[in-house]
């Protein structure tokens, strides 16, 4: 089967390369030198009319061109890296700023502190001082007027003690006795109460 | 193998005796010419520093070119930069402008790149002379070879030098041309087989397509390249 297709595969194949080429005789186009001369005239006339065009006009653009690309991308990267070598230097001024003035901030902030510090220490210790004066005038007051007042009790207990007798009896009684009872009185109390 | 016929276009002109009419070729030789010359020009008219398409063909080519003459043959030989830029240029487009169907392949004439491969051989040769005097005889003399078996290789260089312009112009030639019969014949294909079998050579026709593209840009970096080297061994003499 496989050979019968095969065969069959070289005869078409023989047939068709007859059909090809039954038509066509007389060998290859290319080595019939009829129009040789011809064909050379018009390669030198079109190869040396491209060739001349090709060298005075349009290679010296292209090649122009591209030393231009190349010139303006050196010059450009050349730029870029000064421009970042500038703004490097921008950001390290820029960053020494911030450092100064934080430590400047830093500086005011505990000046200020120290200061009100200091004030409110002042302040303070004048108004302790004040406090103290007062505090001392006012026990002075009242130690004095402690003092004074058991002395005024007395002499109104005295006094009033004398009223009442007067009242009670309808005689005078000698005040001076009243006031030493009273004191007797009065200092009994004052020990009942310390106790 | 009607593709390859050269025909007249226009009247007979007559140089002497010598027939110089225009033909089919020349058409094809005149339109690969102005289209380069249109696209470079058009690429090199704008002076932008960011290019368009146009204008990064055109340096994309040169700077391709360039790198290749200076990998190849140093930085002696960027005065010929022009020339080879010209020279790849014209056959990458001649072979190109094969591809479309129906138009004339210039360069699956022998005679059209005998006479390219001929003029770089004449003209390296001038140069190499030019460059070290007799002393360009010294490429066929290479060095640390054994007495006794210098006569076979001097022999032996010589021939191969002399058949430089011979491989040159048959390697582009005779790429060009089986390349375009390999395709007509599987067109041909096509057709004997008619609507049952034809699909198989329709669709080998068009891979063969692309693989044509191919060698036609190959055979014209190829044909660049050997000129490169040709001329690296005529301004660097070292063997």
């Amino acid at each position: 089967m496989l050979k019968k297709i095969v065969i069959l595969l070289f005869v078409t194949c023989f047939a068709c390369f007859n059909t090809v080429f039954a038509a066509e005789s007389g060998g290859m186009p290319q080595l019939n030198p009829e129009f040789w001369i011809s064909q050379i005239f018009w390669l030198i006339i079109t190869f040396g009319t491209l060739f001349i065009i090709l060298t005075k006009v349009i290679l010296p653009k292209i090649s122009d061109n591209l030393e231009t690309r190349k010139s303006q991308i050196l010059e450009n990267i050349e730029t870029a890296d000064k421009q970042k070598e500038e703004s490097q230097k921008k950001i390290d001024e820029y960053e020494k700023i911030i450092l100064d003035s934080k430590l400047k901030a830093k500086s005011y902030f505990n000046e200020a502190r120290e200061k009100i510090l200091d004030d409110i220490n002042k302040k303070r210790t004048a108004l302790e001082k004040d406090l103290d004066e007062e505090i001392s005038e006012v026990e002075k007051e009242l130690s004095d007027l402690k003092n004074k007042s058991g002395e005024k009790i007395n002499k109104i207990a005295a006094e009033t003690s004398a009223e009442l007798i007067k009242e009670l009896i309808g005689e005078e009684v000698n005040s001076s006795s009243i006031a030493a009872i009273v004191e007797d009185q009065s200092k009994i109390i004052r020990e009942r109460k310390d106790v | 193998m009607y593709q390859f016929n050269v025909y007249r276009i226009g009247p007979e002109i007559k140089l002497g005796a010598v027939d110089i009419s225009f033909t089919n070729a020349s058409l094809f030789m005149v339109i690969s010419s102005l289209a380069i010359l249109i696209i470079f020009n058009l690429g090199a008219k704008k002076k932008t520093l960011i290019p368009d398409k146009l204008q990064l063909l055109s340096e994309l080519s040169y700077s391709f070119v360039a790198k290749m003459i200076s990998d190849t043959a140093g930085s002696k030989a960027k005065p010929y930069f022009s020339f080879i830029f010209s020279l790849f240029m014209f056959v990458l487009f001649c072979n190109m402008f094969g591809m479309i169907p129906y138009a004339f392949t210039v360069t699956s004439h022998i005679i059209v790149t005998f006479v390219l491969a001929a003029f770089i051989f004449i003209g390296v040769t001038i140069i190499g002379f030019m460059k070290h005097g007799l002393g360009y005889l010294k490429l066929f003399v290479p060095s640390g070879v054994p007495i006794v078996l210098l006569p076979l290789i001097v022999v032996i260089e010589i021939i191969s030098y002399l058949s430089r312009p011979i491989s040159l112009s048959v390697r582009l030639f005779a790429n060009m041309m089986a390349g375009h019969t390999m395709m007509k014949v599987f067109g041909g294909f096509v057709i004997s087989l008619g609507i049952v079998g034809g699909w198989l050579p329709l669709s080998f026709s068009v891979a063969l397509t692309g693989l044509e593209i191919l060698v036609a840009f190959l055979q014209a970096y190829v044909f660049a390249i050997l000129t490169c080297i040709y001329l690296n061994d005529a301004l660097n003499l070292h063997h």
